[in-house]
């Protein structure tokens, strides 16, 4: 079996956020790059499952600009077998990205496609879902556990409640959650191999994908500060304020 | 908790922008496939390691130390210890610049440099045990037979096995002619080896399989003196030429010390009883392989001073930005806050820009030095490697010496800046200061760097490093001579590189007349090297980063902190030039039985 594994680039989780000056986004200029978190996972299980045998190849799928192939053979050292690269110099929203992810599906035949919840830059949540419906496919997001027997995956998923059990046919499409295992350390014998695995580019117009203006971004802005507090003399006073303000 | 967050963006412009490592390395035989890529994504991964599994490890393992068990003179690291080696081994870091041949990775000591200041910055304690099987790989393949390397080497690179290096003796240190240890032939052509060694970093542990020493001892006919040292190969069990391991070999750890600082690496007596062993390069020749791995070793404790000027700076800066103690002199800055973070004070910002203005130029040095080392190792062209050697040789002592020296300012300095807080052990400020005092001690102490920078690499040598330096320095100057933003460095920088001929002239011709004027002047010598040398380091760098495609901030922190040290850190040369024309006469005019 073939697994499919999207591999996305984002601000480090340790950067603090700044927003520009214009409001046109946030600073990305000198900031440090990581995979997103949830993908790490994602591309975890995929090596874990072609290390059980389950899997006999992994791919790593990024989409972006010509500098991104430093970060997909990031993925390569880490264990995938080969990467592909959707080259693009646009912002890639969530129904893009599944779109791509789509053709690649239909290029690939992967019997799975691992994908993160969300990336740790937009939250937005949606990939995964957005591809199985497009694919056609069933969906376990949010996974806490996977086991793969003959034709169907049987997945943990973190929910409100607690813990839900689902079984779903393959191929399929699971999206990562933070628990379900904790990634590797690469070593450096692989970061050396990773120069000569194989990465695929393709434009993404070859896609037959446009990239999509499906989200309008009208400004970034900076949570606001805390503003100073006031105090109050007794219990009455704070209901009294909080009424006044409409929260209780 | 103090923390650690490797500096991968300055190390990355230190190495691509300020020196252009990128070229220098890829030019370099068995470099062409060597990409930025490559380097970068080595970095990430020794900096994740550094950054989780060592650095968590440094305040415990200093609050623990190390364990010596008597009855079975065996010797214990700190919890974690073990594991934290283990994926040091199972990640293939211990072949970082080791041969491919005998299992390593064959990427070049620069590349190395980086990798061992993360480490260092993590936890300099732990960083001593590769960084003596590091010593003990390049003896091995430098005087080794291919046999010795098949055996013992591969082990080492494949870390399932460490290295120590073995010289120093209850009675021996800096003075190494004066040892006692012996070694006797045997029948098979093997020899054995018998006496004391102390001060053995990693002599004893349990953090691998085996461990080999590399021991100075003297063959039964030596001549006394240094002309009498040979070097051997002892393993802690001893090795089938197949490389199976046998029974337990004649040497021992007979206790270890207790100590100021780095108390996480164990550093042991270890006894020889008649111990198996097999000479290592020619018979008497040990002390002149010892000198070839000097500059490696020097630069290495040097690198540990910039790691803890790193780490101490981070956690100091940390602590001025949320500690909010008074108002700011000139009113309330943060008037939102009961006060001011200390950052705000004119004081607290001297103590964290001398860290800040020390630790980026002294990376500079230092890769600056890596990059001369590997073009001395892998040059194909014998005049660049000449060329490359001579002026690695003089920066060595400097690197040594200055940043082992600065390391002890300025993890005083962090200490400082936290106040109590940095006096207690809880916020580990202390951990930095007194792991720091080791560095100007070992591996020769200051005033051994002063002597082989003045004594050997100036005079003896004729100056030849020194005129290779001052010219790099005078061809930079003349490249940025119309650049009047850069008039406020290439100025002063000038002048100064000019009345360093000078000095190093004039002590010259104090010490022809007297012996005693070199000893004399050889630590200002060193300081004063020092200062200018990091004054280049700084100039270079706001020169690459004006030229470069960095942000306009990163632009603006380079060119400040270079005007802070210029202004600021570089008069000291002034004070050390007048102690340098003083002269011995005030140092020897007290007869020693009215010292009291």
């Amino acid at each position: 079996m073939k697994i499919l594994v999207g591999y996305k680039r984002v601000v480090d989780y340790n950067v603090r956020i700044q927003v520009k000056p214009d409001g046109s986004g946030v600073v990305s200029d000198g900031v440090k790059l990581s995979p997103n978190p949830f993908d790490e996972i994602a591309l975890e299980e995929a090596l874990r499952l072609r290390e059980k045998g389950v899997a006999s190849e992994v791919v790593v799928v990024g989409i972006g600009p010509t500098d991104l192939q430093a970060h997909l053979r990031n993925g390569l050292a880490m264990g995938a077998n080969r990467a592909i690269h959707v080259a693009t110099s646009d912002a890639v929203q969530p129904l893009t990205a599944a779109r791509v992810l789509l053709k690649l599906v239909q290029k690939e035949q992967p019997g799975l496609v691992i994908l993160g919840k969300q990336a740790i830059d937009d939250d937005c949540n949606q990939t995964g879902q957005m591809l199985a419906a497009l694919w056609d496919r069933p969906q376990a997001t949010f996974a806490s556990k996977v086991e793969i027997g003959e034709d169907k995956a049987r997945v943990t998923r973190e929910v409100d409640a607690g813990l839900e059990t689902l079984e779903v046919d393959l191929p399929a499409v699971i999206t990562t959650d933070l628990r379900l295992n904790e990634p590797r350390f690469i070593k450096l014998p692989d970061i050396m191999k990773a120069k000569s695995k194989p990465i695929e580019i393709l434009e993404l117009a070859s896609l037959g994908v446009e990239p999509g203006d499906h989200l309008k971004t009208l400004h970034y802005a900076p949570p606001p500060g805390r503003s100073k507090g006031v105090m109050v003399k007794d219990v009455a006073e704070l209901v009294a304020a909080l009424k006044s303000k409409g929260l209780v | 908790m103090t923390r650690y967050a490797a500096p991968l963006d300055d190390m990355r412009f230190a190495l691509y922008d300020v020196l252009d490592g990128e070229r220098t390395l890829k030019q370099l035989p068995r470099g062409e496939s060597l990409s930025r890529e490559t380097i970068d994504a080595v970095l990430e991964e020794a900096a994740r390691l550094s950054e989780q599994v060592l650095a968590p490890l440094n305040q415990s393992g200093d609050a623990e130390g190390c364990h010596f068990d008597k009855a079975t003179a065996s010797v214990t690291t700190p919890k974690g210890f073990k594991e934290a080696n283990a994926q040091f081994v199972a990640g293939g870091w211990p072949g970082l610049t080791a041969p491919e041949r005998y299992g390593g990775q064959d990427l070049p000591e620069t590349v190395g440099a980086l990798v061992k200041e993360m480490l260092d910055s993590a936890n300099l304690s732990w960083g001593n045990y590769p960084l003596l099987s590091a010593g003990a790989t390049e003896a091995l393949l430098q005087h080794g037979e291919e046999w010795q390397r098949e055996v013992f080497l591969k082990p080492i690179v494949a870390g399932r096995w460490t290295g120590t290096m073995c010289l120093t003796e209850p009675h021996c240190g800096t003075d190494l002619g004066l040892l006692k240890t012996r070694a006797e032939p045997a029948a098979d052509g093997s020899y054995r080896v018998s006496g004391t060694k102390i001060f053995i970093t990693g002599g004893e542990h349990d953090l691998s399989e085996n461990i080999v020493h590399l021991v100075l001892a003297r063959l039964p006919d030596a001549p006394t003196g240094t002309k009498g040292i040979s070097m051997f190969v002892v393993p802690k069990f001893k090795v089938a030429r197949d490389g199976t391991l046998g029974a337990r070999n004649g040497v021992a750890c007979g206790s270890i010390e207790h100590k100021m600082g780095i108390k996480a690496s164990a550093t042991c007596v270890m006894n020889f009883d008649a111990a198996e062993g097999y000479l290592v390069g020619q018979p008497n020749k040990g002390l002149t392989a010892m000198f070839t791995m000097m500059n490696a070793a020097r630069l290495a404790v040097g690198i540990q001073g910039l790691g803890l000027i790193e780490r101490a700076y981070q956690n100091s800066l940390a602590y001025a930005r949320e500690r909010l103690q008074m108002r700011a002199l000139s009113g309330p800055k943060f008037p939102h806050q009961p006060a001011d973070p200390i950052i705000v004070h004119p004081d607290v910002r001297r103590l964290l820009l001398t860290q800040k203005a020390i630790a980026e130029a002294g990376r500079v040095l230092v890769l600056h030095a890596a990059l001369l080392g590997d073009t001395h190792l892998r040059s194909d062209d014998a005049a660049a490697r000449e060329r490359a050697e001579q002026e690695l040789s003089f920066l060595i002592p400097i690197c040594k010496g200055l940043l082992t020296e600065l390391a002890n300012e300025c993890t005083y300095h962090a200490m400082q800046v936290l106040g109590g807080h940095g006096y207690i052990a809880e916020w580990g400020l202390e951990q930095f200061a007194r792991d720091a005092r080791i560095t100007t001690i070992y591996e020769g102490t200051t005033q051994i760097q002063a002597l082989d920078l003045l004594g050997r690499k100036v005079f003896q040598l004729q100056g030849a490093g020194l005129q290779v330096f001052l010219e790099r320095i005078g061809a930079f100057c003349r490249q940025h001579a119309d650049a009047a933003a850069l008039a406020e460095f290439i100025g002063p920088l000038g002048k100064l590189a000019q009345q360093w001929g000078e000095i190093t002239q004039r002590v010259g011709v104090a010490a022809a007349g007297n012996p005693e004027e070199l000893g004399a002047a050889a630590v200002d010598y060193l300081f004063y090297s020092g200062y200018v040398t990091l004054a280049f380091c700084w100039a270079r760098s706001v020169a690459a980063a004006d030229a470069g495609a960095r942000s306009g901030t990163f632009k603006q922190a380079k060119r400040a902190t270079a005007r802070f040290y210029f202004q600021r850190i570089l008069p000291r040369t002034e004070a050390h030039a007048a102690m340098l024309r003083a002269g011995a006469a005030s140092l020897m005019d007290l007869p020693e039985a009215l010292f009291g």
